[in-house]
């Protein structure tokens, strides 16, 4: 480890990597650590991403993807359930991959894009120099040395302690907070193209239970529910448990993962003084789905482009990094996070009842000429008791 | 004052993101918790599985 690079990256999940990669094929001399003793485990994900959001990144290979999805299954409350094939569902269709070894793909590449890479290495504090982040003490196999960065990128996820140390409050409200619980489950009868999503306030309050197929007969079998939902008895791996006893009683479980996904607005600021955050750390999974990799990845990468710049330049202030912050906040995705974030918020108020009425219309319709908005045009005509709840959709949607 | 139970930690950091006040870390598969703590219970409401616990101090 050199004492001294031009980007110091902390974590190696996919926004970590994206971010190594990129700042060392532009050139800059790039360092990426992670606390881990490996690249990819333990996997705390359910595994799914876009196809088209994947191939932004990485051409898809056999090797990390676990199955191909086709389309999606959304089952109600009182069991009603409706698909959403692929023709219709246009770029929502994707993959379920394996983290595992998708991670290290991703980490491989930055290593052979020229960036530094030690596992077992975790940051323990920022070196602060007049109030600017100028790289971090971080301890390996228990001996703390010091890496001086122009620039320190934060990429540790969820949790995140890294921007917290420089002054940002990283605070997940408890009630943005899904409280995860998944098995790898194996042995059981399931659409291996099919990804299922239940809902219902009794089955996973204010979240839902997913089955993402990761072959044949095996799927990661999970459920989020809102942190201010759980409780004694009550909690993530209860009401999984209750779940997978009534649907999948003789799934044999091959893998326990548990985990945090953050629903919360975005931060309001990712940049500091010699400071980006990106993905999760910065809150910036899919308020709407819980997705987190191709946001990450996207962020990874632009946060390593507008260092790049600044770095040539000689200013890494908050001020010179703000196309950073502009810059995922103006795009697609950061338009798309918003209105994620208002229908999250709508969609959460709905009882049972007004859930199984929504599936239940949404089920009859023709989806042939399937648009979000014509689809709650529908259902608002189809369901007056709901008009409040779904005009405010409409115009979130609008 | 907060009790880890090991066997119960999944280490899944979920904790860490919801506490107020920076209190806890999580170290590979360590959960830490520091001074900081005013055992406000968030993270015992949240987690996953259940293993973290306010103690009355005069028990532990």
């Amino acid at each position: 480890m050199k004492r001294r690079y031009d980007v110091l990256v902390v974590g190696g999940g996919p926004g970590g990597a994206l971010a190594a990669r990129t700042a060392a094929e532009k050139g800059l001399s790039a360092c990426l650590i992670e606390k881990r003793p490996a690249i990819g485990v333990p996997v705390r994900c359910a595994e799914g991403i876009g196809k088209e959001a994947l191939k932004e990144f990485i051409e898809p290979d056999d090797r990390w993807i676990s199955a191909e999805v086709h389309g999606a299954q959304i089952v109600a409350p009182d069991g009603t359930s409706m698909t959403v094939e692929q023709k219709m569902a246009g770029s929502k269709v994707g993959y379920i991959l394996d983290r595992k070894i998708f991670d290290r793909e991703l980490v491989w590449q930055a290593a052979a894009a020229g960036a530094d890479v030690f596992v077992k290495t975790r940051a323990v504090a920022p070196i602060m120099e007049d109030g600017r982040v100028r790289g971090a003490t971080v301890a390996f196999c228990g001996e703390d040395r010091k890496v001086a960065a122009d620039l320190v990128i934060a990429a540790d996820g969820i949790e995140s302690k890294f921007a917290r140390w420089c002054g940002l409050d990283t605070t997940v409200p408890m009630r943005e907070l899904m409280s995860c619980a998944q098995y790898v489950l194996t042995d059981i009868d399931i659409d291996p193209h099919l990804t299922v999503f239940y809902f219902g306030n009794r089955i996973a309050p204010e979240g839902y239970i997913w089955v993402f197929p990761k072959g044949e007969r095996t799927a990661n079998v999970g459920i989020g529910i809102s942190g201010r939902k759980s409780k004694d008895g009550h909690r993530a791996r209860h009401l999984l448990d209750r779940f997978i006893a009534d649907r999948f009683p003789r799934g044999k479980m091959v893998e326990c993962i548990v985990g945090g996904v953050s629903v919360c607005r975005p931060l309001p600021c990712t940049v500091a003084d010699g400071l980006i955050v990106v993905g999760d750390a910065a809150r910036l999974a899919d308020p709407m789905t819980g997705g987190g990799i191709a946001n990450a990845m996207i962020t990874g990468r632009l946060a390593a482009e507008v260092a790049a710049g600044c770095i040539s330049k000689g200013d890494v202030s908050r001020d010179a990094l703000m196309p950073y912050d502009d810059g995922w906040r103006l795009s697609r995705m950061g338009k798309s996070l918003e209105k994620n974030y208002r229908i999250k918020e709508i969609f959460i108020t709905l009882d049972d009842a007004k859930l199984n009425a929504l599936i239940q219309s949404a089920s009859r319709l023709d989806l042939k000429d399937f648009s979000v908005l014509t689809l709650v045009r529908e259902l608002i005509q189809r369901n007056p008791k709901m008009l409040l709840e779904l005009k405010s959709l409409y115009s979130v949607l609008k | 004052m907060l009790v880890i139970h090991r066997d119960i930690c999944g280490y899944c950091g979920a904790c860490v993101s919801v506490c107020p006040e920076g209190a806890l870390e999580l170290i590979d598969a360590y959960l830490t918790v520091d001074d900081h703590c005013t055992a406000c219970r968030i993270c015992t409401r949240i987690c996953p599985l259940g293993a973290l616990e306010v103690a009355d101090e005069a028990k532990v």
